[in-house]
């Protein structure tokens, strides 16, 4: 009896406390929370006591005073008695214009380069390649720099500007199209193309059932443009004063006016980010493809698909779970390179921002503001195309 | 304010929320890289710029420069400079006492002159290793008014960042360095300023053939401006006043901003006109530039010492005003010889032949006589390094004497 009691205190007798690995797991725990307190702490005491030094106010409430100087590029309306948030935004939307067209562009390069690289045709091949080989391996300042002011500041001036088709005119001051511009009923417009796009999805959708069930087929792709087309040409004519205006630029004084005009530092920082980013995501879309087996593609052909059928129906769903995880670090990539934006005047949410703690002071507060706010283009952004990667993986069950 | 950063803040929170989700693999990495990332250069500002930083002719407002420019305490330097100087640690301690920083110098046996060492005709590094311009001549003026000796300066050339850490720190003498005088840097930067040597002010260059002669003329037109700085807002408040319309193009950098209005990217470039004089020689044509008549704000560009220290602060502005009141006599370095016994009494005082106005600064009686006949009046230090003779052309405009519409004024020396 007291032998087996022996044995069950030493069954349920515990190591040291030193020795239990529950206690030093909760032990390490605690130390590392007391050691990231204190690192927080100390930075923020150290900020707090530098700006009591300088008499800097905390808060944001300088934000609200007049901002008083100009902006070159203002997709929202803003004149320099606005305040620094008016500026602040302006820059946000600034910077998101050339993200969001940046991206697009950039997929579109990367998707053609890409596929280019694993052409038969030798010559298609290699120049996709060299792309590669170039833009892939020079610091994107450098690009923009050679793109900025070799390429775009060697244009003509506006007296002797080229003149295109259209007209259009091309200079050192950008380029300046004939072009369509919105008019004053644009945002109804906008809705009418709006059906457009829900009804023809509809329609996709149920094209795409109709084939499920029965194997016939329909040019779903065909159908569904001409209902957004029509939906766009029917508002055109609908509504009145027509919602797009058909804009000739004109030299006046100093520079063009009207028509669409794109400017120097606009062009060449989305070149500058496109090709850039473009040739990373070539390599992705090249060895996406290469990453799906060769029996796939000969599965395909024997089943009596064209090349191009097999490539868009069997080998790309599977080469876009390979491309879609680095590709999205590379559009995070082109969203926080935009800030590069500042070298060559394009007035981005970095470099207005910068202004602004120039002019006020407050550096501390806009820097957080900055890190906030690309913080948030990049967290949406992933979340974006986390989303898309979740619709196309392999689904399992 | 507060409610809004609190919405961004839980937006932000629900963001990491869902970007951290399970499907988040690859969009974890990046997310916490970009605040690795972000993180480190708040905390590396080491200062706020001033609410309102007058545009220097030669600095390169980078955000970093203009935030250095109210640095009260910039230990590092102050200390790298004594280093490599050899400037004693002591002066440091001394300086700001009335009256030991003058004796430190003579002790010392030269001036040290903080200075700018990239502005042609204002301080500028020759092919030969020494430095000219005008702001150096007014050290060289200072070094022979104690010394006799024009030569007696150690130059220390400064970035527009470093300048002013440099005499709060006692590493230099004197700053003269194309500094505007504002109340913030009279105040907060700890620094005492002397009389202006050069009125400068705001200006706007053009092409001649687009035929512009005022700001009206610039309707419509884009112009190149460095951002962040006072340039900028002075433009713009400018042509708001006017009601004109116009498109800034704001770069980070100086040599990029001359480099897009050279190639005709900007109608016009606006800066301080000495600096636009000054970087219009370095354009691919200079002739074919004009600086507009138009001045768009004031900057008097004067010397400044560490404040406190007023027997030395007297003794700049005592020899920059002798330099003026000798060119209002007459009185150059190739004509003083005859003014050695001068029957006006005025000038016998000014020269030191009558009176103890020297001894009365700490400075040999005769300090006047050592400035112009080595360094010369104002007008021949201008004209020697800004005047018709040099590729700046520069017209003396308000740097003229009082008697000439100029604002050169030098009280009497009495």
């Amino acid at each position: 009896m007291s032998q087996e009691a022996s044995i069950a205190t030493s069954a349920t007798q515990r190591p040291p406390f030193w020795r239990d690995v529950r206690v030093i797991a909760i032990f390490g725990q605690i130390i590392f929370i007391l050691i990231v307190s204190l690192v927080a702490g100390f930075l923020y005491a150290n900020v707090t006591s530098g700006l009591d030094r300088l008499g800097a106010t905390a808060g944001y409430g300088f934000m609200d005073r007049t901002a008083g100087f100009e902006i070159s590029l203002t997709p929202i309306t803003y004149s320099p008695s606005d305040s620094y948030w008016r500026a602040f935004q302006v820059g946000v939307v600034n910077s998101i214009n050339v993200i969001v067209v940046g991206i697009l562009l950039a997929s579109l390069v990367g998707i053609v380069v890409g596929i280019s690289q694993l052409s038969s045709n030798w010559l298609v091949a290699k120049m996709a390649q060299t792309y590669v080989a170039i833009f892939r391996n020079m610091p994107l300042l450098v690009q923009l720099f050679f793109w900025y002011q070799a390429v775009f500041l060697s244009l003509p001036r506006v007296q002797e500007a080229v003149v295109f088709l259209g007209p259009t005119y091309l200079s050192i001051r950008g380029v300046s199209m004939a072009g369509p511009v919105p008019g004053d009923t644009f945002s109804i417009w906008l809705g009418f193309v709006g059906v457009g796009l829900v009804v023809s999805w509809g329609v996709s959708y149920w094209l795409k059932r109709f084939q499920d069930q029965t194997g016939r087929q329909s040019p779903r792709f065909l159908i569904t443009c001409a209902i957004v087309l029509t939906s766009a040409v029917v508002g055109i004519a609908v509504l009145q004063p027509s919602p797009l205006v058909w804009s000739v630029p004109e030299r006046t004084g100093f520079n063009f006016t009207g028509g669409i005009r794109l400017s120097p530092e606009y062009a060449a920082l989305l070149i500058g980010l496109v090709a850039y980013t473009g040739a990373f995501i070539a390599e992705n879309v090249r060895a996406g493809i290469q990453g799906v087996s060769k029996g796939q593609s000969e599965a395909a052909r024997a089943l009596g698909l064209s090349t191009g059928q097999s490539m868009r129906l069997v080998i790309l769903p599977q080469a876009l779970r390979i491309i879609i995880p680095p590709t999205t670090n590379q559009y995070l990539n082109l969203a926080k390179n935009s800030s590069l934006a500042f070298a060559i005047a394009y007035p981005d949410l970095f470099a207005v921002a910068r202004t602004i703690f120039n002019q006020t002071g407050q550096t501390v507060q806009i820097i957080g503001l900055i890190m906030v706010s690309y913080l948030i283009i990049s967290l949406v952004t992933s979340v974006l195309m986390n989303l898309y990667n979740r619709s196309v993986r392999l689904v399992e069950r | 304010m507060r409610s809004r950063m609190m919405t961004l803040f839980i937006g932000l929170l629900i963001l990491v929320l869902a970007g951290c989700g399970p499907q988040a693999e690859e969009a974890d990495t990046p997310a916490d890289a970009d605040q690795a990332d972000a993180d480190t250069p708040a905390l590396e500002i080491p200062t706020e710029a001033p609410p309102e930083i007058v545009e220097e002719p030669s600095e390169e407002e980078t955000p970093e420069e203009a935030a250095e420019e109210t640095t009260t305490d910039a230990p590092t330097e102050a200390s790298e400079g004594g280093a490599e100087t050899g400037a004693p640690a002591e002066e440091e301690a001394t300086q700001g006492a009335a009256g030991e920083r003058l004796q430190a110098i003579i002790d010392r046996g030269t001036l040290i002159c903080g200075i700018n060492g990239s502005l042609p005709g204002f301080g500028n590094l020759e092919a030969d290793g020494s430095f000219s311009g005008f702001d150096v001549d007014f050290c060289r003026a200072v070094a022979a008014a104690i010394f006799d000796d024009p030569e007696a300066v150690e130059y220390r050339p400064l970035s527009a960042q470093e300048r002013f850490a440099a005499v709060q720190s006692g590493e230099i003498d004197v700053l003269f360095r194309n500094t505007t005088w504002t109340l913030d840097r009279d105040t907060s930067n700890s620094l005492d300023f002397g009389p202006v040597t050069f009125y400068d002010g705001q200006g706007i260059m053009v092409r001649q053939d687009i035929g512009v002669a005022d700001l009206e003329g610039l309707s419509g037109a884009t112009i190149c401006v460095l951002s962040g700085t006072t340039t900028e807002l002075n433009l713009t408040d400018q042509f708001r006043a006017l009601g004109i319309e116009f498109e800034p193009l704001t770069f980070e950098e100086i040599d990029p901003t001359y480099q897009a209005y050279d190639e005709g990217r900007c109608d016009a470039v606006t800066s301080d006109r000495s600096q636009l004089v000054s970087r219009r020689t370095a354009l691919s044509e200079p002739d074919a530039h004009v600086i507009l008549e138009a001045i768009l704000s004031k900057e008097p560009l004067a010397p400044a010492v560490a404040q406190g220290d007023s027997q030395l602060r007297d003794v700049i502005s005592w020899v920059v005003y002798a330099t003026i009141q000798a060119e209002e006599f007459g009185i150059d370095s190739t004509n003083i010889d005859t003014f050695a016994d001068s029957e006006d009494p005025t000038i016998a005082r000014l020269l030191g032949q009558e009176g103890e106005l020297g001894a009365a600064l700490g400075l040999p009686n005769d300090f006047a006589v050592s400035v112009i006949s080595n360094v010369g009046s104002y007008g021949e230090i201008y004209n020697r390094n800004l005047g018709p003779d040099t590729s700046f052309n520069l017209d003396r405009g308000l740097n003229g004497l009082w008697t000439d519409g100029g604002l050169l004024y030098s009280p009497p020396f009495r």
